[in-house]
C-alpha cells in the first residue's frame, strides 16, 4: 500500500475520472482521490480543473482530508479566486474551533491564499489569534501577519497588526517569541514604513536574549539577525550582549554559531580594541570557526566564505589556525580554491615555509584550475612576504622545470609578478624562463614573457631574436599580446638602438597599417612619433620608473567590507557583495558598522544611510585580472596623470605636422595641457581659474586631476577648493575627451566631516563639445549632514551627465573651512589657553620657510588665521594665533620665528585632537605658498 | 525565507517540488542545471547559484539533490541546516531517503514538508513532534488499516512536546526495560609524511545516543579530562551553563536516536594514532611504480584493531596496478583510480602488507 500507485494513472480521461471519485458519498473513495490528486500536483501537473470538486471537500470532519484540501487550495487558489471564495466560511469557522490544531491550521493556509477577496475576512480571526490562548495558534498567527503583509502591506498597517506582532515580543512563551521577530524581520526587509513602529529598543533586545536561550535552533538565528541590527548604546551594553550571545558558539547548529559571529564580530567594533574582553573573544570565536570546517562540504563552503572577511576585518582571530585550511584530497573542487584564498591572507614570515610545502604540493595535483591558482597563490606568497620571496621563486622555478604546460604559463605570469615587485633582484632567472618560450601558447603568459623581456632586455643577448619570433605571427595574436609586443619592442630599440632599428620599424609599421584595432593604431602612432621627435622624451615615458605592485591585490574595499561584517552568515557574505549590489527592486537598508564614540567630537550620525551610493576611492587597487592591463597601460601613461604631465613637459607644442597622425595627437596634447593645469595660458577656458586664484590673497592649491578620464568614461574633472568672499567655493573643470558631446551635468556630495554641500546646482557650459573643458565655480556651504571620514577631510563626490554616474573622493584643504570669525580678544586667549590641558598641545617644525614674522602674519591672516599678539622672548618672534573652524571648532597656535633661521616651531592647543596634523598641514602649504 | 524546494535526481528530472508560498515556475531549476553541466562531478556544483530573481542553494545526498530556492535574503547556512534536516527527516521515516523511497510515500512527503515550513520559517521539526502530527509509515499500520478500514495518518490532537520547554521529549514515554547506549565515535585526520611520522593530526568525534527511558529522566555525564576538548558543540537539551561552569553534560535526552555532542580536538593537543604506517611508495616516468605499505598498530592498550580499510587514491595517470596483500581482499577501479583494500583485524604479531607495482 504504497503511495506510488498515484503517479501511474496517465489514462486520457483521468481528471473526468478523478472528478467522479471526489464528488463519491463514500469519505475513503474521496480520500484516495484528493491523495491522487495531490500527487499529481507534486510533480507539476496542472490539476487545477478540479478545483471546485476539491473545494468540496473540505467541509469534513476528518483531520486528514481536511488537510489535504487545504494543501490544494494553497497551490490553486489564486487559479480560481472566485470559487475560492467559498471556502471562507470554513476557514471562519475552524477559527473557533475548540481543537487548537484546527484553529492553526485553518490561520495558517488562509495566510498562504493569496487572495485579495479572502485577506479581507482573515483580518477578524487573525486578529483573534493573535491573542489565542494557546501559544501554538499563536506563533502560527505571528507567522500569517509576515504573509499578510507581503500580499497586502498597506492592510496591515491599517489594522494595527504591527503593534500587535510587537506585543508579541513580550510573549511568555519563547517560541512564539522567535516566530515573532522572524516575521519582523521579514516585513522590514521589504517595507521601510514599518520601520518606526518595529523598532528594537534595548528593553525588547533583552526579552529576545531571555527567549534565546529556550526557544529552537532556528528561532535562534532569527533572534541572533535581529540583534546583530540593533546598535546598542554604549560599551558597556555591548559587552552584556555579547557574554549572554557567546554561549551560541557551542551550538550544534552551524547556522545558530554563524549567526552568533556576526553579533559579536559588529559589537567588537565598539568594545575597547586593546580592552582583556577583546581578547577574551578573539580566542573564543576561533575555535567554532574551525569546527564548521569538519561539517559538510556545503556548510565548509559558507563559512569559508566568511572567514574570507573575517580573516580580512580581524587577521588575528585565526591567525593560529593555518593548518585547517589545508586542502584534503577529497574536499570538492570549491572548498579548495576557497581554502586556498584564505591561506594566502594568513600567510606570514612565521608560517611561510609550512605553506609553500603546502602550495608546492598542490601545484602537482590533478584539477587544472586548482593547480593553476595554487601557482598563483605561491607567486602572491612571494609579493606578500619579502623575506620568503627567494624561496617561493625556487619552488616555482622548481615547478617550471616540471615542464607541465600550464603550470609554466601560470608560473610566468606569476613570475613577472614578482618582477614588478621586487625589480633587479630576481633576474638571473630570466634565462630558464627563455627555455620555455615555445610552449607557451595562453594569451597572457606570452603577453607577461614578452613583458619581462622587454623590461630586461639590455641583460638578455637575444632579446631581438626573441622578440622577433613572436614578431612572426603578429596578426593571429591576441591584442594582449600585440599591445605587449608592440611595447617591449620599442624599450628594446631604446635601450639597443643600434641593431634594432628595423625591428622597431617593422613593428610599428604593423601596428599603425595591418590593424584593425584602434588601441593597437594609437599606440603605436604615439611611439613613432614619440621616437621620431625626440627619443630622449621617448626614453623618459617609456622607460619611466613604475610604481611597485601592491602587496595584497585582491582585498575588499574597506567601506565595503565593513558593510559585510554586518552581514556575516548572510547571503551577501557569500557572493562578497553588498545586498544591494543583488537584491532587487527592494529598499534595502545598509548597514554599517558601529563606531567607537569615545574621543571623537561633532560626529554623531552614525545610522544607515540609503541614498549616497558607495563613492569609489579615487585610488582603486587593481584587481588580479585587470592587472596585466593596467601594466600595458603604464607604458604609455594612460591613466596615470604624473605620467601625463611628464610626457607634456617633454615635447615641445609646436609639433611639426606632416602625418595623420599628427592632428590627432596634437588635439589631444592640448587637452592633456589643459588638464594637467601646467599653468599656461593658451587655453581660454582655463584662463579664467587662474585669474580668480591671482584676485583672492589667499592661498589655493593648483588644481588637481581627481576623476581621471579614463575612469569617467571620457570625463576628466579636475579641481581644487578656495574661499573668496567668506565663502567657500569648489574650482572645477570639466574636460570632455569622449567622442561625443555631454551634458546634463550634475554634482553631489556624500555626507563629510565638515558637511559640505553644493549651496547652488551645478553651473556649467552645456552641452560640452568634445575635447573642449569648461569651468565653473560651486558654491558650497556647510549646512550638509555629517559624518565623520578617514582620514577627515575626505570629501566623496558624484558627478552625473548624460553618459552615467561617476565618483570620486578628494581631500578638502583645510584652510577654506578657516572662518572670518576666527579673530579672539586677547583675554579670551588667554583664559582657553590655560583651560585646554597641557597634553592636547602639539608641537611641530615648519621647516624651509623664507619669510619674516610680518609677512608671516600677513599671510596667515589672509587665509583667516588671526594673530592676536605678538612677543619677542630672547631674540625670537613668538606669534599667538587664533582660528575658528565652519564647524565651530576653535584652534589655537603659537608660532615661534627664530631671525635667521628658516625653520618655524608650530605649538597648537584645540579640544579636538584628531585635526592636528591637518592644521599642521595647512600652515605649512599656506607658509610656501 | 524558503520559498520553494525542488527535489531532483542525478538525471536531471525533477520529480518533487514544493511551494511555501506562491508558486515559482520550475523553469528556475535551468540555472541550476547549467551550473550541474559545468561542473566535473555531481559534487562539484557550487552550493549557492545566484540568479537574476532568485538564489539557489542545494545539498547533494544519495544521488538528490534538493534544491532550495529562495527570492530574499536569507542566511545561507540556515538553508543548508534545514535542508540536511529535511533529508534526514525523510530517512527517519522512510529508513533510506531515495527516489523510489520519496515517490512511495510522496503523500506522506508531502505533508512532512508542509509541517516543517510555515511560510518558510520553520514550524516543526523535531523529529518527535512530527511524528505526533504525521504517523510514519509502518508495516504494523498496514495491516491494522487493511484490517480496521480506516486510514488516519494523523494525530488529531496537538502534539505535547511542541510547546514545552523540552520540545525535544513528549510526555509519557514508558518502557518496560530502560536503557540508553552511548556511541563515541571518534574521526582522526591525520597526515602521514614520507617518514612515516604524523605530521599533523586532529580528531573530530562525536557522541551518539539511543536513549529508552521512561517518564522525564535527567542525565549527567561527565568525562575524567574534559580539557583536552577544543570545541563542542550539543545538541539543544543540553543544559550549557552547567558545561561552562563544571564541565559536566548535564541533560534531559530526547526519546529515541539522536547525537548528544561533537567535539574537536585540534592539533595543539597530541592525538596518539592507533596504528602506524610505513610505506614506501615511488613511481617512474612511463614504465610504473612499486607501491609497499604495511600498517601496524601502536600502543593498543590490550585491545585489536579491527575493520581496517586502506585506501589509495592513484593519480590519473596510474593504468592499472596489480598488488598482493597477505591478508585481507584488495581492488583497484581503474576509473576512478581508488585501491581499496580490506585489512581487517590487525594481528601484532604478523603485520599486514601490502605490495604491487
Amino acid at each position: 500500500m504504497t503511495d506510488s500507485k498515484y503517479f501511474t494513472t496517465t489514462k486520457k480521461g483521468e481528471i473526468f475520472e478523478l472528478k467522479a471519485e471526489l464528488n463519491s458519498d463514500k469519505k475513503e473513495k474521496k480520500k484516495e482521490a484528493v491523495k491522487k490528486v495531490i500527487a499529481s500536483m507534486t510533480v507539476g501537473k496542472d490539476v487545477s480543473a478540479l478545483f471546485a470538486d476539491v473545494v468540496n471537500c473540505m467541509q469534513t470532519d476528518n483531520l486528514e482530508l481536511k488537510k489535504l484540501v487545504y494543501l490544494y487550495l494553497m497551490n490553486y487558489a489564486k487559479t480560481q479566486p472566485d470559487v475560492a471564495i467559498i471556502s471562507v466560511n470554513t476557514f471562519v469557522r475552524d477559527c473557533e474551533d475548540p481543537n487548537p490544531l484546527i484553529r492553526a491550521l485553518a490561520v495558517r493556509t488562509m495566510g498562504c491564499i493569496r487572495v485579495d477577496k479572502i485577506t479581507e475576512y482573515l483580518c477578524e480571526p487573525l486578529r483573534k489569534c493573535l491573542k489565542d490562548e494557546d501559544p501554538y495558534v499563536r506563533k502560527t498567527a505571528a507567522v500569517c501577519v509576515a504573509k499578510l503583509h507581503d500580499i497586502n502591506a498597506q492592510l496591515v498597517e491599517d489594522q494595527g497588526f504591527l503593534d500587535a506582532l510587537k506585543d508579541l515580543l513580550s510573549d511568555s512563551n519563547p517560541m512564539v517569541v522567535a516566530n515573532a521577530v522572524a516575521a519582523i524581520s521579514e516585513i522590514l526587509e521589504t517595507s521601510t514604513t514599518a520601520q518606526p513602529s518595529l523598532e528594537m529598543n534595548s528593553g525588547t533586545i533583552n526579552k529576545l536574549l531571555t527567549a534565546l536561550n529556550e526557544c529552537t535552533e532556528w528561532g535562534q538565528v532569527f533572534i541572533l539577525d535581529s540583534i546583530s541590527n540593533y546598535a546598542p548604546k554604549d560599551e558597556k551594553e555591548a559587552q552584556s550582549i555579547c557574554e549572554r550571545v557567546t554561549p551560541r558558539l557551542a551550538h550544534a547548529n552551524a547556522a545558530v554559531v554563524l549567526s552568533a559571529v556576526k553579533v559579536i564580530m559588529k559589537y567588537m567594533e565598539i568594545l575597547d580594541i586593546h580592552g582583556d574582553y577583546v581578547t577574551m573573544l578573539v580566542k573564543k570565536l576561533s575555535p567554532p570557526l574551525v569546527t564548521l570546517l569538519s561539517a559538510e562540504p556545503e556548510i565548509q563552503y559558507v563559512a569559508l566564505r566568511n572567514i574570507n572577511l573575517i580573516v580580512q576585518k580581524r587577521p588575528d582571530i585565526l591567525k593560529n589556525e593555518m593548518k585547517v585550511f589545508f586542502v584534503k584530497y577529497n574536499d570538492p573542487i570549491y572548498v579548495k580554491l576557497e581554502k586556498l584564498d584564505i591561506m594566502i591572507r594568513l600567510t606570514n614570515q612565521g608560517n611561510i615555509a609550512q605553506v609553500l610545502a603546502e602550495l608546492k604540493e598542490y601545484a602537482t595535483e590533478v584539477d587544472v584550475d586548482f593547480v593553476r591558482k595554487s601557482v598563483r597563490a605561491i607567486g602572491r606568497c612571494a609579493i606578500k612576504v619579502e623575506q620568503a620571496a627567494e624561496r617561493c621563486v625556487s619552488t616555482l622555478l622548481d615547478l617550471i622545470q616540471t615542464k607541465v604546460n600550464y603550470v609554466v604559463q601560470e608560473a610566468i605570469v606569476v613570475i613577472k609578478d614578482i618582477f614588478r615587485k621586487y625589480p633587479n633582484k630576481y633576474e638571473s632567472i630570466i634565462a630558464t624562463l627563455c627555455e620555455n618560450l615555445d610552449t607557451l601558447d595562453e594569451p597572457e603568459a606570452r603577453a607577461s614573457m614578452i613583458w619581462i623581456i622587454g623590461e630586461y632586455a639590455e641583460r638578455i643577448d637575444n632579446a631581438d631574436e626573441l622578440l622577433e619570433s613572436f614578431l612572426e605571427g603578429f596578426q593571429d595574436e591576441n591584442t594582449q599580446v600585440q599591445l605587449q609586443l608592440l611595447t617591449a619592442i620599442v624599450k628594446l630599440f631604446l635601450k639597443r638602438p643600434t641593431d634594432t632599428q628595423e625591428l622597431v620599424q617593422q613593428v610599428l609599421s604593423l601596428a599603425t597599417q595591418d590593424s584593425d584595432n584602434p588601441d593597437l593604431r594609437d599606440r603605436g602612432y604615439i611611439y613613432w612619433r614619440l621616437l621620431s621627435t625626440d627619443p630622449a622624451a621617448a626614453k623618459e615615458v617609456v622607460l619611466a620608473e613604475k610604481p611597485l605592485i601592491s602587496e595584497e591585490t585582491d582585498l575588499i574595499e574597506p567601506t565595503l567590507l565593513d558593510e559585510l561584517i554586518c552581514h556575516i552568515a548572510s547571503l551577501a557574505s557569500v557572493y562578497h557583495k553588498p545586498p544591494n549590489a543583488f537584491v532587487e527592486g527592494r529598499g534595502v537598508m545598509r548597514r554599517s558598522l558601529p563606531r567607537n564614540q569615545s574621543g571623537e567630537a561633532g560626529v554623531s550620525d552614525l545610522t544607515a544611510d540609503v541614498s549616497p551610493p558607495p563613492a569609489q576611492q579615487s585610488t582603486v587597487i587593481p584587481g588580479v585580472d585587470s592587472l596585466i592591463g593596467d601594466l600595458l597601460d603604464m607604458d604609455i601613461g594612460g591613466p596615470t596623470p604624473y605620467q601625463q604631465q611628464q610626457m607634456m613637459g617633454q615635447i615641445p607644442p609646436s609639433v611639426p605636422a606632416s602625418t595623420g597622425a599628427v592632428d590627432l595627437l596634437g588635439e589631444g596634447l592640448d587637452n592633456l595641457l589643459g588638464g594637467g593645469g601646467g599653468g599656461m595660458d593658451t587655453l581660454g577656458g582655463l584662463s579664467d581659474i587662474f585669474g580668480s586664484s591671482a584676485q583672492t590673497s589667499s592661498y589655493t592649491p593648483p588644481q588637481e586631476v581627481w576623476l581621471p578620464a579614463a575612469k569617467g568614461k571620457g570625463m576628466e574633472v579636475t579641481g581644487t577648493f578656495a574661499r573668496r568672499n567668506k565663502k567657500i567655493y569648489m574650482e572645477l573643470t570639466f574636460t570632455n575627451k569622449a567622442m561625443q558631446p555631454m551634458m546634463n551635468f550634475a554634482i553631489q556630495f556624500n555626507k563629510n566631516s565638515f558637511g559640505l554641500q553644493p549651496a547652488s546646482p551645478l553651473q556649467i557650459q552645456s552641452p560640452l563639445p568634445p575635447n573642449q573643458s569648461a569651468s565653473t565655480s560651486l558654491h558650497l556651504n556647510t549646512q550638509g549632514q555629517i559624518q565623520k571620514m578617514e582620514p577627515l577631510t575626505t570629501l566623496q563626490v558624484a558627478v552625473k551627465n548624460n553618459i552615467g554616474v561617476f565618483y570620486y573622493s578628494c581631500q578638502i584643504p583645510m584652510h577654506v573651512l578657516f572662518t572670518e570669525e576666527g579673530e579672539m580678544d586677547k583675554k579670551d586667549f588667554l583664559a582657553s589657553w590655560k583651560e585646554i590641558p597641557a597634553q592636547n598641545e602639539v608641537q611641530s617644525t615648519i621647516t624651509n620657510v623664507q619669510h619674516n614674522a610680518d609677512t608671516v602674519s600677513q599671510k596667515l591672516r589672509n587665509n583667516n588665521i588671526f594673530t592676536i599678539a605678538k612677543r619677542n622672548v630672547e631674540g625670537q618672534d613668538m606669534l599667538y594665533q587664533s582660528l575658528s573652524l565652519t564647524n565651530g571648532i576653535r584652534i589655537l597656535a603659537e608660532l615661534k620665528i627664530q631671525p635667521g633661521m628658516t625653520n618655524f616651531t608650530l605649538s597648537l592647543k584645540c579640544r579636538v585632537q584628531d585635526i592636528y596634523p591637518f592644521i599642521q598641514q595647512a600652515f605649512d602649504q599656506i607658509l610656501h605658498n | 525565507m524558503i520559498h520553494s524546494l525542488f527535489v531532483i535526481n542525478c538525471s536531471g528530472d525533477i520529480f518533487l517540488e514544493k511551494h511555501w508560498k506562491s508558486v515559482i515556475n520550475k523553469s528556475v531549476c535551468d540555472y541550476f542545471f547549467e551550473a550541474q553541466t559545468k561542473a566535473s562531478n555531481p559534487e562539484d556544483v557550487p552550493p549557492v547559484i545566484v540568479t537574476p530573481h532568485h538564489y539557489i542553494i542545494h545539498i547533494f545526498r544519495n544521488k538528490l539533490y534538493f534544491v532550495a530556492v529562495l527570492t530574499t535574503e536569507v542566511a545561507p547556512l540556515f538553508v543548508i541546516e534545514f535542508l540536511h534536516r529535511i533529508f534526514d527527516t525523510m530517512v527517519d521515516y522512510f529508513s533510506e531517503c531515495s527516489e523510489t523511497s520519496l515517490k512511495e510515500h510522496i503523500v506522506v512527503v508531502y505533508e512532512i514538508l508542509d509541517e516543517m515550513l510555515d511560510n518558510g520559517f520553520p514550524l516543526a521539526v523535531e523529529s518527535n513532534v512530527l511524528k505526533e502530527l504525521i504517523k510514519p509509515p509502518n508495516f504494523l499500520r498496514t495491516i491494522a488499516d487493511t484490517v480496521t478500514g480506516k486510514a488516519s495518518g494523523f494525530g488529531a490532537t496537538l502534539p505535547s512536546g511542541q510547546l514545552s520547554t523540552v520540545p525535544w521529549r513528549r510526555t509519557g514515554v514508558k518502557y518496560t526495560n530502560n536503557e540508553a547506549y552511548f556511541d563515541m565515535i571518534e574521526e582522526i585526520d591525520a597526515i602521514i609524511d614520507k617518514a612515516g611520522i604524523a605530521v599533523t593530526a586532529e580528531i573530530q568525534g562525536y557522541i551518539d545516543s539511543q536513549v529508552k527511558l521512561s517518564g522525564m529522566p535527567d542525565l549527567t555525564l561527565t568525562f575524567v579530562n574534559p580539557r583536552i576538548l577544543d570545541d563542542v558543540s550539543f545538541h539543544p537539551c543540553v543544559r550549557f551553563s552547567r558545561w561552562e561552569s563544571e564541565k559536566i553534560v548535564s541533560f534531559i535526552p530526547p526519546d529515541g536516536q539522536f547525537r548528544l555532542m561533537s567535539y574537536h580536538i585540534g592539533s595543539y593537543n597530541s592525538v596518539n594514532l592507533p596504528i602506524y604506517l610505513k610505506h614506501s611508495i615511488a613511481y617512474r616516468e612511463g614504465s610504473g611504480g612499486k607501491f609497499d605499505v604495511t600498517i601496524g598498530p601502536k600502543q593498543n592498550l590490550g585491545k585489536t584493531i579491527e575493520n581496517v580499510v586502506l585506501q589509495v587514491q592513484f593519480p590519473k595517470t596510474v593504468l592499472s596496478a596489480t598488488l598482493t596483500s597477505n591478508q585481507g581482499k584488495n581492488s583497484f577501479d581503474p576509473v576512478s583510480k581508488l585501491m581499496t583494500w580490506d585489512v581487517g583485524r590487525i594481528d601484532p604479531a604478523k603485520l599486514p602488507n601490502i605490495k604491487g607495482s
